[in-house]
């Protein structure tokens, strides 16, 4: 049956992913080492929507709203900046292996992190600015690395992005032995993608801004993307301008990548995931993809997090070794049915 | 088989329909080109000046065996190079000068593969002809629809829309991919080696269908190929070319003298005198 990715579609679509977040986050919200009341939540979540402080706040309202509502927010930016960035570069360069782990992105995102926390500890605004600069680097080397004969190898180009992110993780462990102790822990603890940390570089609406920006400006080339996957040349004769697409793309997505590192640190194979999943479900048409992979990134973040912090509790785990546990398995078995 | 000139007015504005009374469709005058490792080292490989001309409603191939210069003669056509010296042009306009969306509206290519990375449907690939027309956050028109089920028709491949295009023949896959170019609605088709993978039956309906466009709805086409007799049996002219040189641009029985291909081929070769005076090479035992 024919079924034409009209408007409408999209907006159902679209519809439910957020219905189906709203739904997570409550239920994020609820669980965790301190029991929360329906009673308590709903009386929270009332007063938040209103607008109105609590003249006396309780245990249970302090976390609701200072912990674990930020906490879940983040984890909403970064799952869709994770996962945007991933489908962004599985198109650029034509590999469904491809995501800012893999490619060592997110290392070079971290590592410009750690050297502003070491050469500007008190500039918190140039941590992200630091990322992205790394995370664009990154992809720039990798990009060329990855070449043979002036042609994208798509083997050659996930080793590249293997040999960076070592090397990177290399340079990174370098320069972390000239912090002390209690920072050394918490960085450590970053790198394995957290959310807990409460240096978040800026406030979680420039955050936002910033996501819904460089989510915007990939989403203006998502047609172009559905051609791109046939190949540049293809596309070309197809009237994409395929210069700009791959700036605004890699650019967008390196921005991306430093957004969601300078919050969490390198979570990995949400990007690589997320995508692929939701490829499975709505099709592979970019203007469907990409709003579905920022909030199924969304939704797969809030979730993992959850179970980080509810598994082992009152102990947690860092997200990024949720999403690495869940993540490769789930990887391989999306590849052998793809090929079986 | 030549149209009248301004035949083709017909189908595009009337300011072009003023250059296009004093020329042809697709002009390729002196065009030339060399690809280098290095600016300053001695090229790899040298295009010399080439021409070539064909009407609305013409098809033309171009002949010779491997790196003989035929893949960059079509790149120069289709825009994607910019000729060293000399001309390259569609309706009196420079290729090459062309944005990307323009000239894909003007000319479509068909290529020998097209890698898919993510399976698609067969409607959803023709559809990718209509990209040139669209806009960012744009979604496919009825008209578009239209136009996409109307390309698969004229290469009759209706019922395979529904198919994965992983799924369906090389013969199949070669006129969906045809009917992709089509829904670009070009005035001139380009196909580099169409023929490759298809067997002797695939390779006479493509040609013959290819011909039939020509004639009843004015495409211009340009056919790279290795198919001598059906180059000599389909097409208006013909162009040999050997090691970056053409050496030959007419009709037909102009261009098939058994001198010269068994020179250009290194075969031993006998030239016949087929249907309708078109020539047909066998070779020599």
């Amino acid at each position: 049956m024919i079924r034409p990715l009209t408007a409408k579609r999209l907006a159902s679509v679209s519809g439910l992913l957020a219905a189906l977040l709203v739904l997570v986050i409550l239920v994020s919200l609820k669980l965790g080492a301190v029991p929360v009341s329906m009673v308590d939540l709903a009386t929270n979540l009332g007063r938040i929507v209103i607008g109105q402080a609590d003249h006396l706040p309780s245990e249970q309202s302090l976390i609701i709203r200072e912990i674990r509502l930020p906490r879940i927010l983040l984890g909403v930016i970064v799952g869709a900046a994770l996962s945007v960035a991933g489908a962004g570069f599985q198109a650029l360069l034509r590999n469904p292996l491809a995501d800012p782990y893999v490619l060592g992105v997110s290392s070079g995102a971290a590592l410009g992190a750690i050297i502003s926390l070491v050469a500007a500890p008190r500039v918190p605004v140039a941590m992200p600015i630091a990322a992205f600069a790394g995370a664009l680097a990154t992809i720039t080397a990798v990009y060329f690395l990855g070449r043979r004969g002036g042609e994208l190898d798509s083997h050659t180009l996930l080793l590249a992005g293997i040999i960076s992110a070592s090397f990177l993780s290399a340079v990174i462990m370098f320069l972390m032995t000239t912090l002390s102790g209690g920072e050394l822990r918490g960085i450590a603890f970053w790198l394995m993608g957290d959310l807990t940390s409460t240096r978040t570089p800026l406030d979680a609406g420039w955050l936002f801004l910033l996501l819904v920006l460089a989510v915007g400006a990939i989403y203006t080339t998502a047609a172009d993307l559905n051609l791109l996957l046939t190949g540049e040349q293809e596309a070309m004769h197809l009237g994409v301008d395929v210069s700009r697409v791959k700036l605004v793309v890699y650019v967008s997505a390196s921005l991306l990548t430093g957004l969601a590192v300078s919050i969490s640190g390198a979570i990995g194979y949400v990007g690589l995931i997320v995508p692929h999943v939701m490829r499975l479900l709505f099709g592979s048409d970019h203007r469907m993809l990409i709003p579905a992979s920022a909030l199924g990134g969304a939704i797969a973040i809030v979730i993992a997090d959850t179970l980080a912090r509810t598994l082992v509790a009152p102990t947690e785990l860092p997200v990024g070794a949720m999403t690495a546990m869940a993540g490769a398995p789930m990887f391989i078995y999306l590849l052998r049915r793809r090929f079986g | 088989m030549s149209t009248p000139p301004g035949a083709s007015a017909v189908t595009s504005g009337a300011a072009s329909a003023v250059k296009l009374a004093s020329g042809p469709r697709l002009l390729v005058e002196q065009a030339s080109y060399a690809y280098a490792a290095d600016a300053d080292e001695a090229p790899l490989f040298t295009l010399e000046a080439t021409s070539l001309r064909a009407n609305r409603g013409e098809l033309a191939a171009i002949l010779g065996p491997n790196a003989s210069g035929k893949s960059t003669l079509l790149k120069l056509i289709s825009g994607v190079l910019k000729p060293l010296s000399g001309r390259v042009q569609l309706d009196g306009v420079e290729v090459s000068t062309l944005d990307p969306r323009t000239r894909a509206q003007r000319i479509a290519l068909v290529q020998q593969e097209s890698q898919l990375l993510f399976p698609i449907r067969v409607w959803e690939y023709v559809l990718q002809g209509r990209h040139p027309y669209g806009r960012p956050m744009r979604f496919e028109t009825e008209s578009d629809f239209e136009i996409a089920q109307e390309a698969l028709e004229q290469v009759k491949a209706l019922h395979l829309r529904e198919r994965w295009l992983h799924q369906v023949s090389g013969g199949e896959k070669q006129r969906v991919i045809l009917a992709r170019a089509l829904a670009q609605q070009p005035l001139l088709l380009l196909l580099d080696e169409p023929t490759l993978h298809l067997d002797i039956g695939a390779q006479v309906d493509l040609l013959r269908e290819l011909r039939r466009l020509a004639s009843d709805r004015g495409y211009t086409i340009v056919v790279v190929t290795h198919e001598l007799n059906l180059a000599a049996q389909f097409s208006d002219h013909v162009m040999l070319m050997h090691r970056g040189k053409c050496l030959r641009v007419g009709a037909a029985p102009d261009v098939y003298q058994r001198e010269l291909l068994e020179q250009v081929f290194g075969a031993a070769l006998d030239v016949e005198s087929g249907a309708g005076g078109r020539p047909r090479v066998i070779a020599r035992t």
